[in-house]
């Protein structure tokens, strides 16, 4: 890419592929809601970076303050390790895909891509337009109106229209969104080409868990106004450290125990559960105290016969009853009943050979107490779970 | 489809006899333009061109109409303007002031234009400005700023506010944003605004009347001839009018749809 | 849930940094000094006028700052005939203007549509009338309503009229004329309202077994409200006030509305005061009426 001509520092810095981004002990008060409280991050150079939260949990009002369409109530913003908090949005090297795409309607396609080109007097605008157009495989339609795309190609013109300007930073609010499933697939897939093919840092904000564990690098879980937990999507998910996360990326069975001894050299908790005892390596529990909740994901957990030996290598689990059966092509989800504990998830592979046990049969529950873990005995174990009020 | 359709034939009838009861005093207007009346046009004496030969035959006629139409361009001009920045204000403001100014604009609409005017003359009288050309404009401004409010109101309500913040995020400074963005977007709604604020303005005869001292614009001007009898070139220069307003409507709507393809 | 809420709308309503917060409403400015300037200190100097009393032994026309409140009393006493009247006429012109709007809104709205150019032709006609002069229509209705004319003709031909029967210079000419000068000022908000309504809904009703009329009452006229109120006031308020129509079309005695009163107080009599007056009691009343009208009516958005 040529340089860009402007006296801008900022913006000149915007022709350098992908810069760091780091959030620091940044917050935003509306009234007397505090939308994001106290939040650091930081964002490696180059990466796809998810910030993952449900609705209303500060994650786009963080976008906006990183964008400079919002102000921060207190922190500070830096790109590239410059400090960019009092910048307005037009002298930040960075380009957002909004949620609603916001594209000009009384622009075509193309001038909607040239739009940033043109304000920074860049030259070659209808050239480098076409082949930002081309990337997002839309040069054809460049004389078309918004109004008469598809939802899918408005999507990938916003997308175009932020890259062509080649932003140190690259920020996606939600940009799927309004995709149904299928395109929602394909864009995701492409959406990872593009960001691998220009290089740029790109921040993506979604309520979509499974959207961010394919798509970024690094997954930032964030919840009311406050991140939770950041790492890889597999780190994430087999290492959760809130049950929060535990909830929200995937689904977990958590249960109230107190660790009562400590086998093994340390390296293993034992855990009363209600009168069972039950292993967790202790590498995989955050606990401070005694009082724990045990963790165990419903695809680890295997549904063997009531009375059924199973060898000491694995925690067993028994009294239960199979009290609901659902069949979903590549797993059969089962909901046991284990009295005094409530109701536990299980997903069983349909490997074939297995049989489905039908709502009412009394059945154990035995796992490899390796995936086991265990989080701070005081937290709510239901914290991130799908709450039908909840939902907008 | 046809259940739907109230009432059949019976509708469409009350209505071609609204438009009959609208248009009918419009139709006579234009017809007694070519009336060969003498100066009082009163009844119809047989068909001419005269007037329309020399519509600045009568005295006093087209400089009442040059009045009207200087009077027009500056109030809507300057209530445009004001307005459309008072919408636009009213619309992205937050702050606890709005049902004041809410009710600010919309006490000039529901007061009648008699209470305007006497209020207007008082105000002029006790400032001791001269009644004239520059207290109707001002007086005309006033009364058509709230309408313009209301139009450009209703455009800038439909506006995304991500489309400003996407122009910023896209390098445009705070003036580029409005100009590339927002006034092209809001400028069906400022004109629309501004013909309203026109006729309004040019059409004004009560508020006129009580601000204009001296000064005649064209309503006051037939007003005035009434008693004596309107010449027939105040019927040409209102049929004129006429017909270059249906001309503007129809281009602009010929415009607006060759947009839309 | 609440807590959440509230931030979405924070978040949603949240204005961008350049044009949002200050600068928005900084774009007020003008034009609120504007109106404080040449609305809310004239209405002022209006209230002060009305109590102004006569310079002792001065000429006419000359009166001094004072808080003369027998003004009121004196000025109604001698003239709530033509207020009451101009509240009357205006109402039955109102009532008038939505007979005959309403169907021609409907007819715009619903039976036009998808015919753009039909839809296009007709909302012209219905601003038509403003494009020529208004005094001039006026004068063209006292010519058609006129003794020898056509329409009184037909209406004697018809015994609707006794036979020296008029039309001109009555009640009625002045409704009509009312009726007439503010009509398009109906259709145009009832055009808009109806324009909005879906035609699903009308499916919808028709589908529930309602009969074309009962679908006109149940949806099309409740969804239409704010249609009517919005055409209604700005059929009313101009109505009210008007003189030309009742001094062009009216007689001198039994048709004089408070319009022609206010503006002969105070260019041929020099009565400020009692004008004043007048125009204080008119003003008040309209807005006592219209703000018990639009609670009533439940559309507080009117702006």
């Amino acid at each position: 890419m040529t340089a860009v001509g402007t006296d801008d520092p900022t913006v000149e810095r915007a022709t350098a592929a992908g810069a760091a981004l780091e959030i620091e002990g940044v917050s935003r008060r509306f009234g007397d809601f505090l939308a994001v409280d106290d939040l650091t991050l930081a964002v490696a150079s180059g990466t796809f970076f998810a910030l993952l939260g449900p609705s209303g949990c500060g994650k786009t009002t963080t976008l906006r303050m990183v964008a400079g369409l919002e102000r921060p109530s207190a922190g500070t913003v830096r790109l590239a390790g410059q400090d960019v908090t009092g910048v307005p949005a037009h002298r930040r090297p960075v380009n957002t895909v909004f949620q609603s795409y916001a594209l000009f309607p009384h622009l075509d396609v193309l001038e909607n891509v040239a739009f940033g080109l043109r304000r920074r007097r860049t030259r070659d605008v209808r050239a480098r337009a076409l082949e930002a157009l081309e990337l997002v495989e839309l040069a054809h339609l460049a004389d078309r109106r918004p109004a008469q795309l598809s939802g899918g190609q408005q999507q990938r013109v916003a997308l175009a229209r932020a890259v062509v300007n080649r932003p140190a930073l690259l920020l996606l609010d939600e940009p799927l969104g309004a995709l149904d499933l299928k395109l929602r697939r394909r864009m995701q897939l492409e959406l990872k080409r593009i960001q691998a093919e220009v290089g740029i840092t790109f921040v993506h904000v979604t309520h979509d868990q499974e959207e961010a564990m394919t798509m970024a690098d690094t997954v930032a879980v964030m919840n009311r106004g406050r991140i939770e937990q950041v790492g890889a999507p597999a780190d994430l998910y087999e290492h959760p450290r809130t049950a929060f996360v535990a909830n929200f990326l995937g689904q977990s069975n958590l249960v109230p125990g107190t660790v009562v001894e400590v086998l093994d050299g340390g390296r293993v908790l034992g855990v009363d559960v209600a009168g069972t005892r039950l292993r967790v390596p202790a590498a995989r529990s955050v606990a401070a105290g005694p009082r724990v909740l045990v963790g165990v994901r419903p695809e680890k957990i295997r549904l063997v016969g009531a009375d059924e030996q199973v060898g000491t290598a694995h925690d067993v689990l028994r009294g239960g009853t199979v009290v609901d059966t659902s069949f979903t092509g590549v797993s059969t989800q089962y909901q046991v009943d284990v009295g005094a504990l409530g109701t536990v998830g299980v997903f069983a592979q349909n490997a074939g050979g297995t049989p489905v046990h039908p709502p009412g049969t009394p059945v154990a529950l035995a796992w490899d107490p390796d995936f086991a873990f265990a989080l701070d005995g005081d937290e709510e174990p239901a914290a991130g779970t799908v709450d039908l009020d909840d939902e907008p | 489809m046809t259940r739907l359709r109230l009432g059949g034939a019976v509708v469409p009838t009350f209505a071609a006899l609204g438009f009959l009861f609208l248009l009918v005093p419009v139709a006579y207007t234009v017809l007694f333009s070519f009336n060969d009346g003498g100066k009082t046009n009163l009844v119809w004496r047989g068909f001419t061109l005269d007037a329309w030969r020399n519509p600045c035959g009568a005295p006093r006629v087209c400089s009442a109409l040059v009045g009207s139409l200087q009077v027009g361009a500056v109030s809507t001009v300057v209530a445009t303007t004001l307005g459309t920045l008072l919408a636009i204000g009213l619309v992205r403001a937050r702050f606890g002031g709005r049902p004041a100014v809410d009710l600010l604009v919309f006490l000039p609409m529901a007061t009648p234009e008699v209470v305007l005017g006497a209020a207007l003359v008082s105000q002029f009288l006790s400032l001791r400005l001269p009644l004239g050309f520059g207290t109707v404009v001002l007086a005309h401004v006033m009364f058509c700023l709230s309408f313009v409010v209301v139009a450009v109101k209703a455009r800038v309500s439909t506006l995304d506010p991500a489309l400003e913040q996407a122009a910023a995020d896209l390098y445009a400074t705070p003036w580029q944003a409005f100009w590339r963005v927002t006034f092209p977007l809001l400028l069906p709604g400022i004109g629309a605004a501004a013909l309203l604020a026109f006729s309004l303005s040019f059409d004004d005869f009560i508020v006129t009347s009580f601000t204009s001292g001296g000064f005649t614009t064209f309503p006051k001007f037939v007003y005035v001839s009434a008693t004596r009898g309107i010449p027939p070139q105040a019927n040409v220069i209102s049929s004129a009018m006429f017909v270059l307003a249906l001309l503007v409507v129809l281009v602009v709507q010929v415009v607006a749809r060759a947009r839309r393809r | 849930m609440l807590r959440r809420s509230r931030a979405g709308t924070a978040l949603a309503g949240q204005p961008p940094a350049p044009a949002g917060g200050r600068g928005a409403r900084r774009l007020l400015v003008p034009g609120v000094l504007y109106l404080g300037v040449f609305f809310v200190l004239p209405v002022g100097t209006l209230l002060a006028t009305s109590l102004y009393a006569p310079v002792p032994g001065g000429e006419l026309g000359q009166y001094t700052p004072a808080l003369r409140w027998q003004n009121y009393p004196e000025a109604l006493g001698a003239f709530w005939p033509q207020l009451v009247r101009s509240f009357a006429f205006a109402g039955a012109a109102t009532v008038v203007a939505l007979v005959v709007g309403y169907p021609m809104a409907y007819v715009i709205a619903v039976r036009a549509r998808g015919r753009r150019t039909l839809q296009g032709l007709l909302v012209v006609l219905v601003v038509a009338p403003f494009f020529t002069s208004f005094i001039l229509r006026t004068i063209a209705w006292k010519q058609i309503l006129a003794d020898g004319g056509a329409v009184v003709g037909a209406l004697r031909w018809l015994h609707v009229l006794p036979p020296d029967g008029r039309v001109s210079a009555t009640s009625a000419a002045v409704v009509v004329g009312l009726t007439y000068s503010f009509l398009p000022f109906m259709v145009l908000p009832l055009f808009a309202a109806l324009e909005r309504l879906d035609p699903r809904l009308l499916e919808a009703g028709a589908d529930l077994y309602a009969a074309p009329a009962t679908t006109f009452r149940r949806v099309t006229l409740p969804l239409s409200m704010p249609g009517v109120v919005a055409g209604t006031l700005l059929t009313f308020i101009p109505a009210v006030g008007d003189y030309v129509n009742s001094s062009l079309l009216g007689n001198s005695t039994t048709t004089v509305m408070i319009g022609q009163v206010v503006d002969a107080r105070f260019f041929r009599l020099l009565d400020y005061p009692t004008a004043a007056v007048l125009s204080v009691v008119l003003m008040v009343t309209i807005l006592v009426l219209v703000t018990a009208y639009v609670r009533r009516a439940g559309t507080e958005d009117l702006v």
